[in-house]
């Protein structure tokens, strides 16, 4: 499984809950305009490591909607404390996912620390987040994504890109969607 | 009045529901009365830079949103402020406890402290200097500009401003 398949089952859960989806810098954000482009997509284009920042921000904030983040290892390497932030706010509507290849996937595929013996899954527990799920196919991955729909999921993929164009919106337009986008009550029953 | 009170009661004026935190010893009155009060969330973080994520999802979110910080952690936010409010357009309200200005006895709060204006010169961030008097239409008048800028402004809270009850 690639990075680009994990996108794949995410996108369809939040069309599923009409979740709105925040994801991480670079391919990720590119992999998933290219798979499914919605105005309840907010493309993070900046700002590496903030994704499940922004999510923990708009999931305390629009708490009627569901809010996944799709966000990176070496992005949650950059800013750990949030899972331990996560933790304590322990919203019931945001799902963080962690697309784990083991790479800095956008910059070459540098090896990141979770190739060389970090486990993201024991950290989310131990930053304090009672609910964390360690995945590693995609059968395994997508039986979690239908069950799960708060917490941590961690994903394990092989690294490497999907031939993917760059993402044309501007930003002004990319968050005037999304925002309308939290504006409006949610369509799922 | 009591310059505490002052900047919480600007905040409460401005209409401010959402509040991220990194504690600095000025500001320690302060974080109680958010506490207790039922129209803000408060969300204590790790550190600044993720505060200003969790700010600009609850701006997204239509919530208004400050966060209540050291200057040192201007230093920590940068990149964001950049990448992420800048280039999105995203309005936040930084109350900011301004050390290593005049005032200030540890030594290794003044290389940031002498920097904090030229950094936020750099950066575009407007910021405002009140005093207990002035807080609370500051406060208001900031987050009137960031809105009207769609940009991040600074209320610099100095040593002074705390010493002046």
């Amino acid at each position: 499984m690639k990075r680009f398949d994990a996108i794949k089952a995410i996108v369809q859960k939040a069309e599923d809950k009409d979740s709105l989806l925040i994801c991480n810098i670079g391919y990720p954000s590119r992999e998933l305009h290219d798979l499914k482009d919605r105005s309840a997509n907010f493309y993070m284009l900046g700002s590496m490591g903030l994704s499940s920042s922004i999510g923990l921000g708009v999931a305390l904030s629009v708490p009627e909607r569901h809010v996944i983040a799709i966000d990176g290892d070496g992005s949650v390497l950059m800013n750990m404390g949030s899972l331990a932030t996560i933790a304590h706010q322990h919203p019931k509507n945001y799902l963080l996912v962690v697309i784990d290849n083991g790479a800095y996937g956008s910059t070459g595929d540098q090896l990141t620390a979770t190739a060389l013996g970090t486990d993201l899954a024991i950290v989310a527990k131990g930053a304090g987040i009672d609910e964390v799920h360690n995945t590693f196919s995609e059968e395994e991955f997508r039986e979690k994504l239908k069950n799960v729909d708060r917490g941590v999921i961690v994903v394990h993929v092989d690294a490497g890109n999907s031939k993917v164009p760059v993402i044309h919106l501007t930003p002004e337009k990319i968050i005037e969607r999304f925002m309308s986008e939290c504006a409006r009550p949610s369509m799922s029953s | 009045m009591d310059a505490s009170v002052a900047v919480f009661n600007g905040i409460k004026m401005t209409g401010v529901d959402f509040v991220v935190s990194v504690p600095c010893i000025n500001l320690k009155e302060i974080f109680p009365m958010i506490d207790d009060d039922p129209t803000m969330i408060h969300i204590p973080v790790t550190r600044e830079e993720e505060g200003v994520g969790i700010c600009a999802g609850a701006y997204m979110g239509g919530r208004i949103p400050a966060m209540l910080m050291q200057n040192s952690g201007l230093g920590n936010s940068i990149n964001a402020l950049a990448s992420l409010n800048t280039l999105f357009h995203i309005p936040l309200l930084l109350i900011m406890s301004h050390r290593g200005c005049e005032g200030e006895t540890i030594c290794a709060q003044y290389p940031m402290g002498q920097m904090t204006p030229s950094l936020l010169d750099t950066l575009d961030i407007p910021y405002v200097i009140p005093t207990i008097d002035t807080v609370e239409d500051a406060i208001h008048y900031a987050w009137r500009i960031a809105i009207e800028k769609k940009r991040p402004v600074a209320v610099l809270l100095e040593i002074g401003f705390w010493e002046a009850e």
